[in-house]
């Protein structure tokens, strides 16, 4: 079975084709680099998103502080997490880069502040 | 001017070329600019090598600028002057501040263009956005515009905002784009849209959007290549809110205000060559200078920008 599609690795956004068997990939062609490859085999496989969203702070000097999966999610659970970082609020400083919650879910990865955030 | 990306980079770029005395000035509370609210990842991947979220990739530059002594930040304070002597004056909270320049560094950005720049008829009520305005509500506000959305335009913040406000749990009926291609990234019509399954309307348009108080519907119809509708074509999308996405418009009163010659299609500054204006000793970088699609470049033609002013007043 050939299969299309466009790698999301990075904004070259480029063409690949891929000859799979099922869930089986055998071989990846159109990547400009090793990225693509690896993108091709986790889609065939599992597709994986890394998830960026907001949460809501209380006293702190912004509503809401950005933050992100550690790694990659697996694509059909984004709006379960997205249900489950509703319910966080965030009320103490954290420093960029710092888990606000550990172990998401049970899915391995932790949810982490993308910038410093201080009190009112 | 402007402490985003460009202003960040200029100025940290000024400094480590030698310039003794720099101030930045920015109009919000944090340094950062658009990148606090674009909270997506996909910056970085040229500069950093590595893919940063934009208030990652801002934070790096304001780390650096905190270490830096010879940067004076000045925040909340907002540029109403520039003059062709490079007399700047700002206002900051309590205060109308005067200063004068040897060299000054425009990187003010863009402004959306709105609804009325692309002259969707209809009424005008409640629940028409700019993408990019909607995108400040939802990730630094904590507010969800609507339930029901649909997108004008397909620029990368129109599907960037298509993906945010489906993971919000928005209803995005579909963005209509009445070009035959995407403006925005391959990648972002990928895993914004069809990860999502919002369809994309291409050589389509808005014919009307309708309501008293709210956004009750919108009428599509689809145009040839010429971009006249085809009759028989249109259909109804019930929504309570519309996103226009069509755009950005260089920031450049204040070089207008100082002299400095701006192109009136694309509201750039009109000079001999990349990060200049025609009044001497006044740069622009970034956005302000023209429109770009990477932060990646912006910090790489502001750094540029920044040695520039730099080797300008090493000559004066």
């Amino acid at each position: 079975m050939k299969r299309v599609m466009t790698c999301i690795e990075c904004p070259q956004g480029c063409r690949l084709e891929i000859e799979a068997d099922g869930r089986r990939v055998l071989s990846v062609a159109g990547q400009k680099c090793k990225r693509g490859d690896k993108y091709a085999r986790q889609e065939i496989e599992a597709p994986m998103r890394t998830l960026t969203t907001s949460v809501l702070t209380g006293g702190l000097e912004l509503k809401m502080l950005p933050v992100r999966t550690s790694k990659p999610i697996p694509k059909e659970k984004l709006f379960e997490t997205m249900a489950a970082v509703k319910r966080i609020v965030v009320s103490s400083p954290v420093k960029a880069g710092a888990v606000v919650a550990t172990d998401f879910l049970g899915l391995g990865v932790d949810l982490v502040a993308c910038r410093s955030i201080d009190k009112k | 001017m402007g402490g985003g990306p460009a202003g960040m980079a200029a100025a940290l770029a000024a400094r480590a070329a030698g310039v003794q005395d720099i101030l930045l000035l920015e109009r919000d509370q944090h340094l950062g600019g658009i990148l606090n609210q674009c909270i997506h990842p996909g910056f970085g991947l040229h500069h950093f090598k590595e893919e940063l979220t934009g208030p990652e990739y801002a934070d790096r530059f304001v780390r650096l600028l905190k270490e830096e002594q010879g940067i004076e930040v000045s925040l909340r304070s907002f540029v109403v002057k520039l003059t062709p002597g490079r007399e700047i004056s700002y206002f900051r909270p309590g205060a109308l501040e005067e200063v004068r320049a040897r060299a000054v560094i425009l990187a003010t950005g863009c402004r959306e263009r709105t609804r009325e720049m692309i002259q969707i008829p209809g009424s005008r009520p409640a629940g028409i956005y700019p993408a990019g305005l909607a995108q400040k509500m939802v990730n630094m506000e904590g507010w969800i515009p609507g339930r029901e959305a649909v997108i004008v335009g397909s620029g990368d913040i129109g599907l960037i905002m298509a993906r945010r406000m489906a993971l919000e749990g928005v209803k995005v009926k579909g963005v209509v784009e009445i070009q035959k291609t995407s403006r925005g990234l391959v990648r972002n019509v990928v895993q914004c849209l069809e990860d999502f399954g919002i369809p994309l309307y291409f050589r389509h348009r808005i014919s009307r959007i309708h309501g008293a108080d709210r956004v009750e519907k919108v009428d599509v119809v689809r145009v040839d290549d010429n971009l006249k509708d085809i009759p028989g074509s249109g259909f109804e999308v019930p929504c309570d809110t519309v996103l226009v996405s069509v755009g950005l418009i260089p920031e450049n009163e204040l070089l207008e205000m100082a002299g400095g010659e701006i192109d009136r299609a694309a509201n750039t500054p009109v000079a001999a060559g990349v990060n200049l204006t025609s009044v001497p000793g006044v740069f622009a970088c970034g956005n302000a200078c023209k429109v770009y699609d990477l932060v990646d470049w912006v910090t790489r033609d502001s750094a540029l920008a920044g040695r520039m002013a730099a080797e300008y007043l090493e000559k004066k």
